[in-house]
């Protein structure tokens, strides 16, 4: 809105409301919530990925001082099985374990160490059976169906252009992608407490209340509005917290025990209890022109769903869907599959199925460059697709996608200085002191990656968010806005940004906020890239709504036209904490016109419509695009197969920037996540077992890994978009792994074919023998429901 | 490299005395055993943890530990609980945050008589006698309300789950090291993780609060007032 503006609004770098809270350590999270006489609850898990369920006896934990309740399988009054998408994952385990870490049963005693003696007094018969593992065989004809659903969660085909065509350049290879955790900092938690109307009301730290709301009523088997849930302190999520875990055992327990119940778990328990990054196997073939224009395409991606769906048929579009990259082909064949194994489940992490194809498709262009003779950063120049252009699914691509720019940004980014003749600190080579590299010995690489990365939800889905907004007037006769969205705060800081638009729209500086709570409608998940844009979209239209009352009830009062009634934003606008009217000489005092009562709105935001995949994996299955471009420049040790990431780059298609130093944050920490992936961040299975469950063993960057980033945003607006707005959090997750991976194979002159790239993949250590060598099999296609990929049957460069 | 057995469930019950000696397939993969293990034990983890528990299984004595300034009695604690369970679950000090239970990651630093420690890896029972820190007890003034207000200002507070454990970090190497140089803070802050910020606003607050106090030492020694940046002044983060 023009004319004065209130402070605060959109475009500043408005500080986080709940910042002071949070740096003082007065900030409740949800493990944090404590009420008088509840109970402590604790999960009783599967050591076996793969079992018969023999019988539970119970009895003795029962009988144990301080045992409140024990519940299984048997004490699941509703549908025993949840899930986000498909609901095949039982509440307990109550045949078959199917995964290490599954829920068998859950206890609430008078304390945490009394229910812990209580699961282990807990008996349980296990007939553990041979588990499968590894995701290439499960769709075998004769492999075991390890679940009455089947092993195949989904299967996508994509064809476009003309079979068969090739460019007379050539290049093939195979590419593995590790499991990696969300590691949101805060263990999952929550507080449940049971209601006198038979109802249940949970504070719980989650991504998305309305959705745990559905699957916990069909599970307790009560309608939905008894089950209502608050969102408390979030402490990071990434998608880890899209799935429901211990929301379900916790409202059952509080049911059986008619007491508050406290459900929390510790760091081994998260690692155990929520969905992962999905392990990705992939098989890719790039052809192109001898100048270097693309011709085709070829992806076969398998990715390892673990023992449940969770979200693996979106996470697998999204694979296959992003799989050629954000370049211009004719002609591509891009396949996939996400099975059934007994591998952990595997779900949301941010970049959501399209990190792992970056990985893929960016080691491919630089292959594809080195055969053709050219700098890696032109050829993406000669490929990168451009608005207008024609998707492998046949989607159109809107603007903007300023993929050719953002290469081009970050390539003229200066470079930092070469690594020190003489480490004088011993803290400015790989290893830092511990390892004190010889500085003879090491060698700097650069590289680069480019990526798109879908917004919002996909495949047809009419995806909403809902916000309540009121002016009112506080004691004081202060005007302030109250604004109510079941939007999850897990960091992001749509805290702010809600606050932000509301004085914008409103021109009143004190905004409050609600808690977040199933008393309002949904607003959907936080992930997706999507809050900003849909429940800033949905606070924005709400908070419209009530500017459109207010002005209305001004023009009345000011006996104006019926017409200027009717439509009063012709006449009249909203500046900082007044209504102007300039034609009318008008000019009122918000808290003047809220004299006669508060005014309230509701609105729900949709985005546009998107469409399912045809049988050729043809649509127009997403809402929009975001692009970015990291330039890495890295040491390797190569003595040591260390590797210390000395500088990164991004350029990012941004949008309209809200909020700077959020939009900042958000880039920052993604890029961390990706140079995680790259470098150290790898749950390892053992037969199924993860081994490494813990932040001892579980590595994750530190100030002394990640380096300042140079950043730089294009801000051009997306249309269709409130305010323009892109999501942001995603993009540069995606690339910041391939271009870390590029720049070491650069450094080194391998071909880096496994990511997480580890010191033994560097530098030829023996491998530790129970631990899988390498996960990269020696046949280059990969087996799919309906036979093996198409034959290569060309050079690889 | 692991710090747990080769199952990777069996270590659960090692740790804490009150599920030592039971079955460890029958705990299956109840982690709270192994975390509290390896925190009562020291920063190996569950290694380091094993049978450590036993020494209080049941000891249940009445002590006392100075925090943040008050003299709290601690009752019902078992002698092989951790300062951080102590502090969190037997005195309600939830501002210091609990998040590995390993000395791996700092959410749950503390001052021990002045100097920085992760409170999951000391017994609580030792720290009788100490005077222990949180980020509660830092106070309303001087580098650590600096501190806090340039992790505000500079957007290092994103979940804010790891901010407390970091304020105590800072705070203390600032102390230390006011002068401290891009490794030196690098290095110094490399046990506390940050999962969200990607730690460049972090370094950032730390870089703001260090070039704040260099001028308030340079530009008037006299001066006791304070060049507090305001709320909104934050820099433009694009």
């Amino acid at each position: 809105m023009g004319g004065e503006v209130v402070s605060g609004g959109i475009g500043r770098s408005v500080p986080r409301p709940d910042g002071p809270e949070k740096a003082s350590g007065a900030f409740r999270y949800a493990g944090d919530l404590r009420v008088p006489g509840m109970l402590h609850a604790r999960t009783l898990r599967s050591p076996h990925p793969r079992a018969r369920l023999g019988r539970i006896d119970a009895a003795a934990a029962r009988r144990l001082p301080g045992v409140a309740a024990v519940v299984t399988a048997a004490d699941v009054p509703g549908v025993a099985t949840y899930g986000l998408i498909v609901a095949d994952q039982p509440v307990f385990a109550a045949t078959e374990v199917r995964y290490a870490g599954e829920p068998v049963a859950a206890v609430a005693a008078v304390d945490a160490a009394t229910a812990r003696r209580a699961l282990a007094a807990i008996e349980v018969d296990y007939e553990p059976l041979r588990p499968s593992t590894d995701p290439e065989q499960v769709l075998a004809a004769d492999a075991e169906a390890l679940h009455p659903a089947g092993n195949l969660f989904r299967e996508i085909d994509i064809r476009h252009g003309e079979p068969g065509v090739d460019g007379s350049v050539v290049v093939e290879d195979r590419y593995v992608v590790g499991m990696q955790d969300q590691a949101f900092l805060a263990p999952e938690a929550a507080l449940v407490s049971p209601a006198a109307d038979g109802g249940v009301d949970l504070r719980v730290a989650t991504q998305w209340l309305h959705s745990d709301r559905e699957q916990l009523a069909a599970c307790l088997g009560i309608p939905e509005n008894l089950v209502r849930l608050t969102l408390a302190g979030v402490g990071g999520a990434f998608g880890g917290r899209e799935d429901v875990t211990l929301q379900i055992h916790g409202a059952l327990l509080a049911r059986v025990t008619g007491a508050p119940v406290r459900i929390a778990y510790d760091r081994v328990e998260s690692f155990l209890g929520h969905p992962h990054r999905h392990p990705a196997r992939m098989w890719f073939r790039h052809t192109a022109t001898a100048d270097g224009e693309l011709v085709s395409v070829q992806a076969n991606v398998v990715l390892d769903g673990g023992a449940y769906a969770s979200s693996s048929p979106a996470v697998l579009a999204n694979a296959v869907t992003h799989a050629a990259g954000p370049y211009r082909v004719s002609h591509a064949r891009l396949r996939g599959v996400a099975v059934r194994t007994n591998n952990p489940p595997c779900g949301a992490m941010r970049g959501f199925g399209v990190p792992q194809v970056t990985i893929g498709h960016e080691a491919q262009m630089d292959r594809l460059a080195d055969a053709l003779g050219l700098d890696p950063v032109e050829l993406r120049i000669r490929n990168a697709v451009r608005p207008g252009d024609v998707l492998p699914t046949g989607q159109v691509l809107g603007a903007p996608l300023p993929a050719r720019e953002l290469i081009q940004l970050v390539a003229a980014r200066p470079l930092p200085p070469p690594p020190p003749a003489v480490d004088v600190t011993g803290l400015a080579l790989p290893g830092g002191l511990p390892a004190a590299a010889e500085p003879s010995r090491v060698r700097r690489g650069v590289g680069y990656a480019l990526a798109y990365k879908n917004l919002l939800f996909s495949e047809g889905m009419d995806d909403s968010s809902a916000a309540r907004v009121r002016l009112d007037l506080t004691d004081d006769g202060t005007p302030r806005v109250r604004v109510h969205s079941a939007c999850a705060e897990v960091g992001q800081g749509f805290v702010t940004i809600a606050g932000q638009i509301a004085r914008t729209e409103l021109g009143v500086e004190q905004v409050v906020l609600a808690p977040a709570d199933t008393a309002v409608g949904s607003a959907g998940s936080t992930s997706a890239s999507r809050q900003t844009w849909m429940s800033g979209g949905a606070v924005r239209g709400a908070c419209v709504a009530v500017a459109d009352r207010l002005l209305a009830r001004v023009a009345r009062a000011a006996e104006l036209p019926a017409e200027v009634v009717e439509a009063p934003r012709r006449t009249l606008r909203i500046a900082a904490g007044q209504i102007v009217g300039v034609e009318a000489g008008l000019r009122i005092a918000i808290a003047d016109a809220l004299a006669e009562g508060p005014i309230e709105a509701d609105y729900t935001f949709h985005h546009r419509r998107t469409t399912a995949l045809d049988a050729d994996g043809q649509g127009d299955p997403h809402v929009a695009f975001a692009g970015a471009a990291h330039r890495a420049v890295v040491d390797v040790d190569i003595d040591l197969g260390l590797v210390r990431v000395v500088s990164m780059a991004l350029a990012q298609d941004c949008g309209t920037v809200l909020n700077p130093l959020s939009l900042r944050g958000q880039v920052e920490g993604g890029t961390a996540q990706g140079l995680g992936l790259a470098l150290m961040e790898e749950l390892v299975t053992v037969d199924g077992v993860v081994v490494n469950p813990t932040f001892h063993d579980y590595l994750l960057p530190t100030t002394a890994d990640v380096p300042d980033l140079d950043f730089v945003a294009v801000t051009e607006p997306q249309p269709d978009a409130p305010y323009g707005v892109k999501g942001v959090g995603e993009a540069p997750t995606c690339t910041a792994t391939p271009a870390i991976v590029a720049a070491i194979r650069a450094a080194v002159g391998r071909d880096l074919r496994r990511v997480p790239v580890r010191p033994q993949d560097l530098v030829d250590l023996p491998t530790r023998s129970d631990l899988p060598r390498s996960d990269l099999p020696t046949s280059p296609h990969l087996p799919t429901r309906s036979g093996v990929a198409p034959a290569g049957g060309a050079s690889t460069a | 490299m692991t710090a747990v057995a080769p199952d990777g469930f069996a270590a659960g019950p090692t740790g804490t005395g009150e599920t030592a000696g039971t079955d460890g397939e029958a705990t299956g993969t109840d982690g709270g055993a192994t975390g509290a293990g390896g925190g009562a034990n020291g920063g190996d983890g569950g290694e380091a943890g094993v049978g450590g528990g036993e020494t209080g299984a049941d000891g249940n004595e009445s002590y006392r530990l100075n925090v943040d300034g008050f003299l709290r009695t601690v009752n019902g604690a078992r002698l092989g609980d951790s300062l951080l369970t102590v502090l969190r679950d037997t005195l309600g000090v939830t501002a210091v945050k609990d998040a590995c239970e390993q000395g791996r990651c700092g959410a749950c630093s503390v001052l021990l008589d002045g100097r920085l420690a992760a409170s999951c890896t000391v017994l609580a029972a030792d720290a009788d006698g100490t005077r222990v820190v949180t980020v509660a007890g830092l106070g309303g003034a001087g580098l650590a309300r600096a501190v806090r207000a340039m992790f505000l200002a500079e957007g290092a507070v994103q979940c804010g789950f790891c901010t407390p454990g970091f304020v105590v970090a800072v705070t203390d190497l600032l102390t230390r090291h006011p002068d401290a140089d891009e490794e030196e803070i690098r290095e110094a802050l490399a046990g506390n993780i940050c999962r969200c910020t990607g730690y460049g606003r972090i370094l950032a607050a730390v870089r703001a609060v260090q070039a704040e106090r260099s001028l308030l030492r340079s530009g008037d020694a006299h001066s006791s007032g304070q060049t507090q940046r305001p709320p909104d002044g934050g820099p433009d983060g694009g």
